[in-house]
């Protein structure tokens, strides 16, 4: 598969939820529609509750993926205003 | 403007809403909303508008705190009595949250100061306490195209209703004029019970938001009515009455009058 190359990158480790999704939401608020936003965060929690929000939102979550012990990645496209 | 840390902390609740969102917040934080009257439904209406962050509250009020108000005012307290009711909810909404500028002004609002006054908000919110006041405001608003959410509460009954103009019904629409004096009796006269103010501010507060967002259906051509005894929530329709003498085709009313002889002679 082709790797997605993020529009923007934001890096939300120490973050608690609901921060975490605040913080992610907010940026891909900045962002224009059919960008990719990609998280890099350490709560375990947001590594299931961001993806099940963002698609909430109408967002499409492109990757979720543990890169080390601590951390993941998650990628998304962001769908609508 | 961007939103910093503690205002991403203190409005999160709002920025996680799909309705909100930081650019919601940052609609709230520059809004600028005036209250007339800072009494039963002006301490509710301020306090969650001051929470929601609107960022400039206007208070209008020329009254002094007596310890009967505090039963129902929240923004006041007992240590407070005697101070103007315009300082005391300036100092608790300020207190609650520093991103809110509140403009306190000691006056009583006439035909001679109004326009001067809500010119510079977005939107007017009635809490006042009699026909007069009620008056003047819904034809200073008509007159000057601003939306106002206006309330209104009595022993254990209250009503909101909000009025746009041009788009919707106004005050006139529904009571093409005030009752004569002693008909309808005041809240000093007849009383209300305590959590009243509250039910009705907060549903103030609420339209004040949904219209700052643009989110939600407006209380436009329709009256909410509560009756606190029966816990029951009514709607009635008010549509805008062509032969209103504000807002109707031909409005007799195209300046503002001395509301208070008005009333007076009413009662004559």
């Amino acid at each position: 598969m082709e790797e997605i190359k993020p529009d923007k990158t934001i890096n939300i480790k120490g973050l608690v939820c609901p921060y975490t999704f605040v913080k992610s939401k907010l940026a891909i608020e900045d962002m224009e529609v059919g960008e990719v936003l990609e998280i890099i965060l350490d709560y375990p929690e947001a590594s299931r509750s961001i993806p099940k929000s963002m698609e909430d939102h109408g967002h499409k979550v492109l990757k979720v993926e543990k890169i080390n012990d601590t951390d993941w990645i998650i990628v998304i496209r962001k769908e609508r205003e | 403007m961007e939103l910093n840390d503690e205002q991403i902390l203190r409005y999160s609740r709002h920025i996680i809403l799909p309705e909100v969102g930081g650019k919601g917040q940052k609609k709230l934080l520059a809004a600028r909303v005036i209250l007339v009257g800072a009494g039963g439904l002006g301490c509710p209406v301020g306090y969650y508008l001051a929470a929601a962050g609107v960022g400039t509250i206007g208070l209008i009020d020329n009254d002094t705190i007596e310890l009967s108000n505090l039963q129902r005012q929240i923004a006041h307290n007992t240590e407070r009595v005697g101070m103007y009711k315009a300082d005391s909810a300036k100092k608790t909404f300020e207190a609650l949250n520093p991103d809110v500028h509140v403009i306190a002004i000691k006056e009583r609002i006439s035909k001679d100061n109004i326009f001067d006054i809500i010119k510079d908000y977005d939107i007017v919110v009635d809490g006042s306490d009699n026909f007069p006041t009620r008056y003047l405001v819904n034809d200073a608003c008509v007159l000057s195209g601003k939306p106002l959410v206006s309330g209104a509460i009595l022993r254990f009954e209250g009503q909101v209703t909000t009025i746009l103009p041009k788009e919707g019904h106004c005050y006139r629409c529904l009571f093409e004029e005030p009752p004569p004096p002693g008909l309808v009796p005041s809240c000093q006269e007849a009383g209300v019970l305590g959590a009243l103010p509250g039910i009705i501010g907060g549903l103030q507060a609420m339209e004040v938001l949904k219209l700052i967002l643009g989110r939600g259906e407006p209380l436009k051509n329709r009256l909410l009515i509560y009756d606190a005894l029966k816990a029951s929530f009514r709607k009635v329709r008010i549509p805008k009455n062509p032969a209103c003498p504000v807002c109707g085709e031909n409005p007799t009313i195209t300046e503002l009058h001395d509301y208070e002889a008005e009333y007076c002679q009413i009662r004559l």
